[in-house]
């Protein structure tokens, strides 16, 4: 069977993401699992790939990959596509790993399919099921020139193990001068916390504009942290500075297929909700019984977001102690 | 300085769309509107021109309609536009839009070209890396914040833990996630100058790019089927009586979320 590449995401420090062994598992329907690896630390993954099903792993140990934005991962990609020919590639749908996707369809003329929720094999190749219009429509596409790319959103596959070799295999690589144009200086990172990131989190509590003011919002962060979760925000929230842009769920925001969804104060508008209607349970607590949000949430709670929210956070404890 | 700013016309996302037999969208019923992180990429491509002199010109492929977004632009305060026109173009996909878009580009030249960094309808979020690929200049994307000193560009990058400083020499590609400014309203004056600002419209042909590589005959995506996804019925509603949040756990136990 022909080997299906698979683009690794992975911490500064080497720790694999979730999302590697998402596309690891779309990556068995349709071939061999070969990751590819770019920076140090392939050899200390390996084991953790191979629990998922990684046959191979391309190690491409260049600081090149830190050092410039994007384009040596898409060189790295296009060399290894070039020397294996491989049935497709996978990419985490990231913003960076979908301009990496980007960059490699120009760059072997392929067909690039962005935001697959599901990777199927298909008599033409494989197909990727996209949700489009906020997850109005559901669309299954293929690819038909060249390589067939597929950017996949994170957390919309479940990860299941499956023993592999993971035999590690040394790619040599150095980005060309044409790669190393957008040069990276520095990098701040922000305090992240105890909490799971907001795409890969299994739950997601949500605060709007019914918290009212930065110092409301508090309370969102704290029944995140009751429910192990991570925390999103309203645009209304964002544009207002009472928590950081980064955490904006939506259209224009990051979307997000959690198990549990939690919107709390947040009315549910159109553009809200195409960031996250696809999560599996939504909860809603609003004082409003008119808002939007209610004709998509399995359990609605028309009150005070400031009385319920307390309440549920001491039920939360006592269910845990 | 020469400031090319890239805009596509979007249907309004505060209504229904659909796709067309073909699993296209269906951009002929709907209304326009300009994309919305476009805007912004106007405002900061006019800010620059601003603080550092030179022309602002807006690129626009799409179908007629879209000349609607591009009179919009320029009543921002753009000084020039080029609307890439022809009905080969219909239904291209991503590859296909940023080989016209580079096209167009090389036509007009460039010091630096802005991009939104993605759009509301398709959302694939990869047209400002590929056209950044196909020119071979740096790829400055999803800035937050730009500056630029005469010949060179540094951006700063968000990412998911934070954002990184990033720098190239012109020409450059940018792209702007929303916060980065305050796009500004078009006035009386400028809707009237508008109508005075020089729209030039290119085919294909003009571009030498070739028709069959764009567009449904060249597409190198293929939508196989769609369907409308079953609406999400509403649940359990019910009203705070001093119990809400009990309630809420109850069902977050039945669930074995707790
Ligand atoms: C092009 C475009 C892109 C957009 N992208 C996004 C996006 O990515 N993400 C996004 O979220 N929005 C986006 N928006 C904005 C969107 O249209 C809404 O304006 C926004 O989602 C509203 O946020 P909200 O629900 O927090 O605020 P509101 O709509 O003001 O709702 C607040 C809710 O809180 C409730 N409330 C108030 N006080 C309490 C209380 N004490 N207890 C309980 N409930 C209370 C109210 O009943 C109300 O329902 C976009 C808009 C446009 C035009
Ligand atoms: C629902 C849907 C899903 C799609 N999925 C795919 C897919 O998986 N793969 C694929 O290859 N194609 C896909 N397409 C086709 C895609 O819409 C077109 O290729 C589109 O012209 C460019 O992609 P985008 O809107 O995602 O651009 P993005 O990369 O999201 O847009 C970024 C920026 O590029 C600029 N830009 C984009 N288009 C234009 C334009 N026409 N004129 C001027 N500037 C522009 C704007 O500055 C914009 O802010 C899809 C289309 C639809 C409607």
């Amino acid at each position: 069977m022909a080997e299906v590449l698979v683009l690794a995401e992975h911490s500064a420090d080497g720790e694999v993401k979730k999302v590697t062994l998402e596309l690891l598992t779309a990556a068995r329907r349709l071939g061999t699992p070969a990751v590819v690896w770019t920076g140090p630390g392939a050899q200390a993954a390996a084991a953790r790939l191979g629990e998922y099903g990684a046959e191979k792993v391309y190690a491409a140990d260049s600081a090149d990959f830190t050092s410039y934005v994007v384009a040596p991962a898409a060189e790295l990609l296009a060399q290894l596509v070039a020397s294996v020919s491989p049935a497709a590639v996978l990419v985490a749908g990231t913003t960076e790993g979908k301009e990496i996707a980007g960059r490699l369809a120009v760059k072997t003329g392929s067909g690039v399919l962005s935001d697959a929720v599901n990777v199927t094999a298909g008599d033409g190749g494989p197909v990727a099921e996209q949700p489009n219009f906020g997850g109005s429509i559901t669309v299954h596409s293929t690819v038909k020139a060249g390589t067939p790319i597929i950017a996949v959103r994170p957390n919309a596959i479940s990860p299941e193990a499956s023993a592999g070799a993971a035999a590690v295999e040394a790619v040599s690589f150095a980005a060309s001068d044409a790669a190393k144009t957008a040069v990276i200086s520095e990098r701040v990172v922000a305090e992240k916390g105890e909490r799971p990131e907001l795409t890969e989190a299994q739950v997601v509590v949500s605060g709007g504009r019914g918290t009212g003011s930065a110092d409301g919002f508090a309370i969102i962060e704290k029944l995140a942290d009751s429910l192990g979760a991570a925390v999103g925000a309203s645009r209304a929230v964002t544009d207002a500075g009472w928590y950081p842009h980064q955490f904006q769920v939506g259209q224009t925001g990051k979307t997000v297929s959690p198990q549990l969804y939690v919107a709390v104060g947040i009315s549910g508008a159109i553009q809200h909700r195409a960031g996250m209607q696809t999560s599996k349970t939504i909860m809603a607590i609003n004082k409003d019984p008119e808002a939007p949000i209610f004709e998509i949430a399995d359990y609605g709670i028309v009150g005070d977001l400031f009385t319920v929210v307390p309440q549920l956070i001491d039920e939360i404890q006592k269910h845990k102690g | 300085m020469n400031i090319v700013v890239c805009v596509k016309q979007v249907p309004d996302t505060a209504v229904e769309r659909r796709l067309t037999p073909e699993g296209t969208l269906d951009r002929a019923s709907l209304d326009g509107l300009i994309n919305e992180l476009d805007e912004y990429a106007i405002e900061e491509g006019l800010k620059i021109a601003e603080a550092h002199g030179g022309e602002v010109t807006i690129l626009s492929m799409g179908p007629d309609k879209a000349a609607e977004s591009v009179r919009k632009a320029l009543s921002m305060g753009a000084d020039k536009a080029v609307h890439v026109l022809d009905a080969g173009l219909a239904g291209s996909d991503a590859l296909a839009t940023s080989l016209a878009l580079a096209a167009a580009l090389k036509a007009t030249g460039f010091d630096l070209v802005i991009f939104g960094s993605e759009s509301t309808d398709a959302r694939t979020g990869m047209v400002p890396a590929m056209v950044a690929e196909r020119l071979g200049v740096p790829q400055l994307t999803l800035a937050s914040k730009v500056d630029v000193d005469g010949t060179s560009v540094s951006i700063r990058r968000v990412s998911d833990d934070g954002y990184a400083v990033v720098s190239g020499q012109l020409p450059a590609v940018v792209s702007v996630v929303e916060k980065i400014n305050e796009p500004r309203y078009p006035t009386f004056k400028g809707i009237m100058a508008a109508k005075k600002k020089p729209v030039q419209v290119l085919s294909l042909a003009e571009l030498s790019v070739d028709a069959g590589s764009v567009g449904l005959a060249g597409a190198a995506t293929w939508v196989d089927d769609f369907a409308a996804r079953p609406p999400r019925t509403a649940g359990v509603i019910v009203k705070d009586e001093g119990d809400g949040g009990s309630k809420a756990a109850g069902f977050l136990a039945g669930r074995k979320f707790i």
